[in-house]
């Protein structure tokens, strides 16, 4: 068997989320990830027009039992459950897994739900004590975002970047925000109002670091055969690819290069197009020189040329290669990864209204991390 | 300095207890494997090049340069809240590994990208000695 025989073969069959930019301004604190994960596996269910009894897998990921949330779903004999870590290269991974699982025959139909209040539950994504690491702490070092920092100052310094080259990204991502009605920050953003945000990190502002908000996602897997019958066009999975990045720190001498390039690689091996086939791209970012990272490792642009590339409108609605269509991290919801698995297929359903991409056939994800993966869905 | 020091310490296992006494004589020693001349850090129980559980203390020579660095701003830790805004760097050691430090001596806005550098140690407790960098002269 190989790779190319697991193409096309499994379908995304429902989406659902939470409303974030709602639950921003509620911050209520009966709205734990059991209840967000309710709310999102509901939605997703009346999107693929499956009955709750057709569900045979569960996958969550930072929901704390599976045991609880399969309880509370009424979910009682699944034939495949998995739990992974609430780490945001864990949506890339738990979409492959499900993949298998409904491949292998292990499940027919798997629901992958996640639940996120980090928001309410005061999440910092540094000062929480697990995070203690005696080769940083003492030294005040903390956070993935220092790490991104580190190397975001690095790629300046060999490349050639700056400050305005990260707004960029903010500006064009907060612009699609605007026309998501589910998205946090809608307000458009300009430049200037980019530039005088406060740096959390130097050389990283707050604006290049994503939310911290409250919600849910939930999607519906099964195998292309199942999904033909269902009640929305099926989302084909045409190519997946994981590739760890396993280091000392957080941050890697090469931003990741390595591992982008044998997962990008793979692929498009899998799904035989390559990235100038790519209708929009939803790019993991956490932090937004994570996006520039992405473009180059996965060959949109060569390494050290994503500054320049970006530039002109190309990554936004309307240009060459949307990016982050919905707001992404910084501007709909962070959400780890698994708002824009959503995004991606909206837009391949053509379900966006405003932000719709035109004629949109194919979609790349991508997410850069310790853990890196990528797919490719079509229509 | 008056009152205790609040801010974190390492948590000294046994693996890595070689490390922190030889920080507190102000060397700067990592594991060396014996079969095979790797070296790295930060601790671990064994080499990656190959698979040997043998290793030495081997002393560095402190010196290196800043692959990277950063100011925080934002206050994670209480006990760095006075500091703000503080510096940390990523040092590329001469001998090959990456270290996590701070740099004294030189203000902020002067620190760059390839800076060299040298090993500091700050005897911040009595037990305690943490290694930091200044600009090498």
């Amino acid at each position: 068997m190989s790779l190319k025989d697991f193409r096309d073969k499994v379908a995304i069959v429902g989406v659902g989320n939470t409303s974030y930019g709602e639950l921003y301004r509620t911050h209520d604190p009966l709205r734990t990830p059991y209840s967000l994960g309710l709310e999102a596996f509901k939605n997703a269910l009346d999107d693929s027009g499956l009955k709750k009894e057709d569900i045979d897998g569960v996958l969550v990921s930072r929901i704390p039992s599976y045991v609880k949330m399969c309880t509370m779903l009424g979910i009682k004999n699944p034939r495949y459950t998995l739990i992974l870590p609430g780490e945001g290269r864990m949506s890339g991974v738990g979409l492959q897994q499900a993949a298998m699982g409904v491949y292998s025959g292990m499940a027919d139909v798997v629901a992958c739900i996640y639940g996120n209040n980090g928001r309410t539950g005061g999440a910092t994504y540094g000062a929480e004590p697990e995070r203690f690491d005696s080769y940083n702490s003492p030294y005040g070092m903390t956070s993935p975002g220092a790490s991104f920092a580190l190397m975001w100052q690095r790629y300046m310094h060999e490349f050639n970047a700056s400050e305005e080259t990260l707004g960029i990204l903010a500006v064009a991502q907060r612009r699609h925000a605007s026309m998501n009605p589910d998205a946090v920050m809608r307000k458009p953003l300009t430049m200037e109002a980019y530039l005088k945000s406060r740096y959390i990190c130097y050389p990283l502002r707050l604006l290049d670091y994503c939310l911290i908000n409250d919600g849910s996602v939930c999607f519906i897997i099964t195998t292309a055969e199942r999904a033909r019958d269902l009640k929305k066009s099926p989302v084909y999975l045409m190519g997946t690819a994981q590739v760890g990045q396993h280091a000392a720190y957080y941050h890697t001498l090469t931003f990741n290069y390595d591992a982008m390039k044998i997962a990008a690689d793979q692929v498009y091996r899998m799904a035989g197009v390559g990235p100038q086939d790519i209708d929009c791209a939803q790019i993991y970012d956490n932090f937004l020189p994570n996006v520039l990272f992405s473009l180059e490792g996965f060959g949109f642009c060569p390494k050290g040329e994503g500054g320049g590339w970006i530039q002109g409108g190309r990554i936004e609605l309307g240009g060459e290669l949307p990016v982050n269509t919905s707001g992404g991290h910084c501007s709909e919801s962070y959400m780890q990864g698994w708002a824009i698995h959503a995004e991606a297929v909206r837009q391949l359903r053509g379900e966006c209204g405003l932000r719709q991409v035109k004629d949109c056939e194919v979609v790349q994800y991508i997410c850069s991390s310790p853990l890196s993966t990528t797919h490719i869905l079509r229509r | 300095m008056a009152g205790e020091y609040a801010k974190p310490l390492p948590r000294i296992t046994p693996v890595e207890a070689p490390f922190w006494e030889a920080a507190k004589k102000h060397e700067l020693r990592v594991q060396r494997c014996l079969d095979c001349g790797n070296i790295w850090y930060p601790p671990s129980e064994g080499c990656s090049k190959c698979l040997s559980s043998r290793y030495e203390w081997w002393k560095l020579s402190g010196k290196g340069k800043i692959w990277s660095w950063v100011v925080f701003h934002q206050r994670y830790f209480p006990s760095f809240a006075e500091e703000i805004p503080y510096n940390v760097i990523s040092v590329q050691l001469a001998e090959g590994p990456l270290m996590t430090g701070n740099i004294v001596g030189i203000k902020n806005q002067d620190i760059r990208c390839d800076l060299p550098v040298e090993a500091v140690f700050e005897d911040v407790t009595p037990e305690i000695t943490l290694i930091k960098f200044k600009p090498a002269i």
